[in-house]
């Protein structure tokens, strides 16, 4: 159908090969139990899930809060706060995909955390947003 | 009418929609163009979407089209995510590189793209030449919400299309 426009074959083929490297399956298969354990473990205590929602939906001297962009209860589609693009829920008993990667959890937490706190979040602090997530059903 | 998304190259025989170079000529392309083949005018797909692109960049917004923006944003954009339009978006660096190399070879185009303003495709000359009829009052729709909010009203744009015929603008009108 459509007509690819590189100019060489050796640049398709490329591209092709690049596609597939990064269309090859996933391998991380953690369940959000292991995440949040993997945290609490960190901290070194045990995670506080009112702690975790009062986090969630407070702002912390910032202009946005976790809510701002997953919605005060993340049981339903939030909105990106500033694109408007839908954010599928967060909460794991509405969304299987949610924390089932460390490193997309770390890599989300480290930048959401930086845009909400300013700072990354500290072990107990993940561990206490996802155990208040979990309650969620 | 000028909204005519016109085929501008052609590669060996083929008349080939390399869109981008549609978009740069946008308001050039006339009446001698209607006569090529329109068939993959406003297909921004002509390379397969690179998965991790997908992933990386299709997050936050919808994952915009490598040829709407010339190499020297791209580059600009890609390496200075962690400070990303006033959010952080922070990657690592190996998927940086795999992201330039499935995005630049889409950047050739006949005619160069110019550098747009905080290099933001909703700043580039064609884009605001291609959206001249619409309303300067629509962009503050808050259900528009942004211009970089592309879907709102390109119900196909996640698929790469963006044709004047599949454009819904919330709200009504133009
Ligand atoms: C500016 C918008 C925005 C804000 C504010 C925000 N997030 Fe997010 N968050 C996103 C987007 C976008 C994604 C990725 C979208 C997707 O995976 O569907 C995401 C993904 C995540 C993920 C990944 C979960 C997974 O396994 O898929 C976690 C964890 C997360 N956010 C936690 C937080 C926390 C905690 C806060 C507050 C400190 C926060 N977010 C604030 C936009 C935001
Ligand atoms: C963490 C969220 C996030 C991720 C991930 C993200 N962006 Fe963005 N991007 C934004 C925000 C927020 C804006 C500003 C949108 C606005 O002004 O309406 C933006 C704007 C842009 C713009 C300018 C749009 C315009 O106004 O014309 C481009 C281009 C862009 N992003 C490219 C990328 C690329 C390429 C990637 C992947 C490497 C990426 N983005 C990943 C949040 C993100
Ligand atoms: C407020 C609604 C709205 C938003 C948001 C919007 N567009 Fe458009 N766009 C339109 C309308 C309406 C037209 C057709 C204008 C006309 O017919 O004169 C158009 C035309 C175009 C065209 C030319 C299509 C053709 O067939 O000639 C392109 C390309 C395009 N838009 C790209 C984009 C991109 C990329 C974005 C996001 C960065 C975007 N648009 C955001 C409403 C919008």
């Amino acid at each position: 159908m459509s007509i690819f426009p590189s100019p060489s074959v050796t640049r398709l083929l490329q591209v092709l090969a690049l596609a597939l490297v990064a269309a090859a399956p996933c391998v991380h298969a953690e369940t959000s139990e292991q995440i949040l354990d993997q945290y609490r473990t960190q901290a070194g205590t045990a995670p506080d899930p009112s702690r975790g929602q009062q986090f969630f939906t407070s702002k912390h001297d910032h202009e946005w809060s976790c809510s701002s962009c997953h919605g005060d209860k993340p049981v339903q589609t939030g909105k990106h706060v500033v694109t408007g693009k839908s954010i599928g829920p967060l909460a794991p008993a509405f969304n299987q995909e949610r924390f089932t990667n460390t490193a997309k959890v770390e890599k989300w937490f480290r930048r959401n955390c930086n845009d909400v706190v300013g700072r990354e979040c500290t072990p107990a602090e993940k561990a206490d947003v996802i155990s208040w997530l979990l309650t969620l059903k | 009418m000028s909204r005519r998304f016109n085929c501008t190259i052609r590669v060996a025989g083929a008349c080939l929609a390399f869109a981008i170079t549609a978009l740069s000529s946008l308001a050039l392309a006339e009446d001698e163009e209607h006569k090529h083949e329109h068939k993959h005018k406003n297909d921004m797909r002509s390379v397969p979407i690179l998965p991790l692109y997908q992933q990386e960049c299709g997050a936050c917004h919808i994952a915009y089209p490598p040829q709407m923006l010339p190499a020297g944003s791209w580059h600009r954009i890609v390496n200075n995510m962690k400070q990303h339009y006033g959010t952080d978006a922070s990657l690592d660096a190996a998927t940086v590189k795999e992201l330039e190399q499935w995005i630049m070879p889409q950047t050739n185009h006949a005619r160069p793209l110019p550098e747009p303003p905080e290099d933001r495709i909703t700043r580039s000359e064609w884009f605001t030449r291609a959206h001249h009829e619409v309303a300067a009052a629509v962009w503050s729709r808050p259900e528009v919400k942004s211009a970089a909010n592309c879907t709102t009203c390109h119900v196909t744009a996640e698929q790469g299309n963006y044709s004047e015929h599949y454009v819904r603008i919330p709200g009504g009108g133009t």
